[in-house]
């Protein structure tokens, strides 16, 4: 009995060892599970890149962008004309600039390229095209 | 005086709370001051004391701040990838002083600096100039192609520069009045239907029924146009970092 005793406690203390390393094995599969099924839903790029918004909101973006082009447009055409002394004409052709502006912004916007300037498909193709560039 | 208070747009109104001169220069602590202030104060608040016991399984209020670090995190791991992770601070500001600007408008008798384009257009400035410097810096001279698209013909070149470039200068505009007029709009529309409410009599409960479900939208709208300004700028970070 007195010998066992110690050899029990030892068997169950290493037992106890190898199911607690066990457990930790577990926990870190759990662990990993969780952490990857909170990345899943985040790589869905498509789900970030178009914020939820109703039609108003849409209407609103699309205005935004167009107008906003035009501003800057007509802005540019206005000090060009006032420093080169070519008044209207500089900014009748900026005004269309900006509008074409306008319109690719709408455009990037639309096709789900996000907000920014993204070039979508032709990123892929570029970057290829850099590293052929940087091995140049 | 009372068609004075009753007007739409009353709430707007600059007020000046403590005079101050500087030079030419109107310096005075405005109305507009003390909410950004308060915004401050509100979300270091939050923040600081959220995370003042920092508990391993954490409380509600605990959860509610790391959920808006993690919400933050996530959306620039997403769009803008590890090299982001330096400017996450930056975006994180904007984002908790957006949303709580847009939150402390929501309450009555406040005001909201947010509804007003000289605000947003100063933070978008920052965002773009920032963001210009980064990318100056990060590809010099490369920078420049950004504004020829690939794949495009040379003969193409003078017309699609001058648009590029105007579609760059118009993200400053386009990233200040988004927010802006999203709020200058929600927040008159509100004034608008709750001034109905009383002149209609027992009328009033349709607009009354509306207003509820307008200021519901609002808070909605307040949250969504701190995540769009914050998008964008992770959008506008991720042109700069890698171009195109």
């Amino acid at each position: 009995m007195t010998e066992n005793q110690p050899n029990q406690e030892e068997a169950s203390k290493s037992d106890r060892f190898f199911e607690e390393k066990q457990g930790l094995a577990e926990i870190d599969r759990k662990l990993k599970e969780v952490n990857d099924a909170r990345e899943a839903p985040s790589k869905l790029a498509s789900k970030i890149k178009q914020p939820p918004g109703n039609v108003l909101g849409l209407a609103m973006r699309v205005s935004v962008e167009v107008v906003s082009a035009l501003a800057i447009g007509f802005a540019i055409g206005w000090s060009l004309d006032q420093w080169l002394d070519t008044r209207p004409w500089l900014m009748l052709v900026f005004l269309l600039i900006g509008g074409a502006a306008g319109i690719l912004n709408v455009y990037r916007m639309a096709s789900g390229f996000g907000y920014g300037d993204n070039y979508g498909q032709a990123e892929e193709n570029t970057e290829d095209k850099g590293d052929l560039r940087k091995e140049e | 005086m009372s068609a004075e208070k009753h007007s739409p747009l009353a709430q707007f109104e600059i007020k000046q709370l403590i005079p101050m001169q500087i030079g030419d220069l109107d310096a005075s602590f405005t109305n507009s001051s003390l909410f950004m202030v308060l915004t401050v104060l509100g979300v270091s608040a939050f923040l600081v004391l959220g995370m003042r016991k920092n508990a391993h399984i954490p409380g509600r209020w605990q959860s509610m701040a790391e959920l808006s670090y993690m919400f933050i995190a996530n959306l620039m791991k997403d769009t803008v990838g590890n090299e982001g992770r330096a400017y996450f601070p930056f975006i994180f500001t904007v984002f908790m002083f957006v949303l709580f600007g847009n939150l402390l408008g929501m309450m009555p008798y406040s005001f909201t600096f947010t509804s007003h384009i000289v605000v947003t257009f100063t933070m978008a400035l920052f965002v773009f100039i920032g963001v210009t410097i980064i990318a100056l810096v990060k590809h010099k001279m490369h920078f420049f192609t950004f504004f020829m698209p690939p794949g495009v013909p040379m003969y193409m070149a003078p017309l699609l520069i001058p648009i590029e470039i105007i579609s760059y200068l118009s993200r400053p505009i386009s990233l200040s009045v988004r927010l802006f007029a999203n709020m200058l709009a929600g927040h008159t529309l509100l004034k608008v239907f709750a001034g109905f409410v009383i002149s209609l009599g027992l009328a009033g409960i349709a607009p009354l029924v509306f207003v509820v479900a307008l200021t519901g939208l609002e808070f909605v709208i307040a949250f969504l146009q701190a995540y769009v300004f914050a998008i964008l700028t992770c959008l506008y970070l991720n042109d700069a970092l890698h171009l195109h």
